[in-house]
């Protein structure tokens, strides 16, 4: 796909992309694409990259990378019109089943774990929910995206720092106790996500949590980036990134 | 056009490209990409008498040009293999190898004698090398003595092809192959992973739950190569090259270096489709070069 606009903050960048041929490939909030990084010699496998949003009206697929390492880096550099090689849709997207137009969802992401979050938003406000977003992050450089969020539901953020939002981490955030909720879906760092499906399980939210173990194939094949589950070692990749908190085998 | 097609003993591919065992799962994850006839052969998973949960996670670490892996062999058994992807794989329209490992030469025994039933399985692959396991796998490929026992104790009840997968993690890979010969390999495929190590500097932590596990990639390539030559010339069965090859290219070294056929790994993970355009390049070459035949290119390799 062609690269079309894009967008850069002191952590992240913001792609967009569109194909000269194909109309967009139909993918699930949650999913993720296989990005190949041709242009960054210290890079030798794909970079999983989860969908941001899409843009059916104008056939575009966004993604917003973590300028984390090489790889992530040389994507933030490449320029408008770069023609970008991705394998796409990947894995196993958040449950959408068993929602109703009433029920009162959370959707809290922490750093670049916003990410999925906002096709997810708009899922859902197409389902006529209008979900609470949490977003966290270590300063207000992490919280980007913020008014594309708000139009599909209410924004509250946070900021370890107090720079944006509450102060403090994520979990301490007063929305957390002020409303109940029955459901959330979360993705972030590993301590995040295991205090959200604390707070989940305490109060018996069903809750969904996207993972990022590192993957090589990204297709259940390589089986590397396997987590522990119920059913045993199961592939991020292809049975996740999404798994429901009651498939884990974490300490909450 | 050339003629692509590579006779082993007991084994007829329909082209010299196969795809390595790990690195393509059951052939299935890959359909969506490529028409699995257009392969020589796949090379399924390892697959071990018992199930096995494999290694802790973190598994892998990405490096220059390749990754380390530290699976571990995780698969759910040889009877699980046979009653819920032997149906779906049997009916592939080209050859389906299974990787065999074990912790005992009992366990290699039962598990080749379950897959000799298979009517679709014409070939194993027997894995000696694996270097993530703590019992067995590389402990038998890495002596001649090891590599004799495991051999002869398959070969006296497997009848149909045997390739043994040799490991990389040894002084002098030509007496390892030579001692697989003499026990009864109808071939033998090289090289599996390099042992490595990955640390990160800023933890202190070594990247891998194992610390130690397998180098696979463009980085190994090299030095396939030079040990595919140097087994070729010290063996009379058919040799199978593989490590880090990714392009047409890398396949005809390797059949120039003395290799029979060749195994595509890694190169899966960044191009799903990469093993059909391998294929499709030594096609290429073959007509550009005025080939008429695939074989000629064994061992071509002019000093």
């Amino acid at each position: 796909m062609r690269l079309v606009g894009k967008r850069e903050w002191p952590n992240a960048v913001l792609l967009k992309l569109r194909s000269d041929v194909l109309p967009l490939p139909a993918a699930a909030p949650g999913q993720f694409v296989q990005v190949r990084v041709d242009q960054s010699p210290a890079t030798y496998l794909r970079r999983p990259i989860s969908i941001h949003f899409i843009d059916e009206k104008q056939q575009e697929l966004w993604l917003l990378v973590r300028k984390a390492g090489a790889g992530t880096r040389a994507m933030a550099s490449w320029p408008v019109q770069t023609m970008v090689n991705l394998v796409m849709p990947l894995g196993h997207p958040f449950t959408l089943s068993g929602l109703s137009s009433s029920d009162k969802v959370l959707l809290t992401g922490g750093g670049i774990g916003l990410a999925p979050l906002l096709y997810l938003g708009k899922v859902l406000s197409q389902k006529g929910l209008r979900p609470v977003f949490l977003l966290g992050g270590r300063t207000s450089d992490d919280l980007i995206q913020i008014p594309e969020f708000e139009q599909y539901g209410e924004v509250c953020l946070s900021s370890e720092d107090g720079s944006a939002g509450a102060r403090g981490l994520l979990t301490r955030h007063p929305v957390l106790k002020e409303r109940t909720f029955d459901r959330i879906y979360c993705c972030g760092p590993k301590p995040m996500m295991v205090a959200v499906a604390a707070y989940a399980r305490e109060r018996g939210i069903w809750c969904e949590v996207s993972l990022e173990n590192t993957m090589a194939c990204g297709l259940g094949a390589c089986l590397c980036c396997v987590e522990e589950t119920t059913e045993g070692h199961r592939c991020v990749c292809q049975d996740g990134p999404v798994f429901n908190i009651n498939q884990l085998k974490w300490q909450i | 056009m050339a003629d692509l097609s590579v006779n082993l003993p007991g084994l007829n591919l329909r082209n010299p490209v196969l795809t390595a065992s790990g690195t393509f799962g059951y052939g299935r994850e890959y359909t969506d990409f490529i028409d699995l006839s257009q392969l020589g052969g796949i090379i399924v998973k390892g697959t071990t008498l018992h199930a096995r949960e494999g290694n802790p996670y973190p598994r892998m670490a990405e490096t220059p040009a390749g990754m380390l892996n530290a699976v571990g062999l995780q698969n759910k058994g040889v009877d699980y293999f046979i009653a819920h992807i032997y149906p779906e794989v049997s009916r592939y329209d080209t050859r389906v190898l299974v990787n065999v490992s074990g912790s005992t030469i009992e366990d290699y025994v039962a598990c080749a004698e379950k897959i000799q039933a298979l009517d679709k399985i014409p070939a194993i692959e027997l894995n000696v090398s694996c270097p993530n396991v703590k019992h067995g796998g590389m402990a038998f490929g890495v002596t001649v003595e090891g590599i004799s026992s495991v051999v002869s104790a398959v070969r006296r009840v497997y009848h149909k092809h045997l390739m043994v997968k040799l490991s990389p993690n040894v002084t002098d890979i030509a007496e390892i192959a030579k001692a697989a010969e003499a026990a009864g390999a109808d071939s033998v495929s090289l090289i599996n992973t390099l042992l490595g190590m990955s640390i990160d500097a800023e933890k202190r932590r070594p990247r891998l739950s194992t610390v130690t596990g397998g180098l696979s990639g463009a980085c190994v390539k090299p030095v396939a190569l030079r040990m595919v030559w140097q087994v070729a010339k010290a063996v009379g069965i058919p040799v199978i090259g593989l490590g880090g090859i990714q392009s047409a290219t890398d396949a005809i070294e390797f059949l120039l270096a003395g290799a029979s056929a060749v195994q595509i790994g890694t190169a899966n993970f960044i191009d799903p489709a990469v093993s059909v355009k391998v294929v499709q390049g030594i096609e290429d070459y073959c007509e550009r070069h005025h080939i008429e035949a695939v074989s000629s290119l064994t061992a071509a390799l002019e000093i």
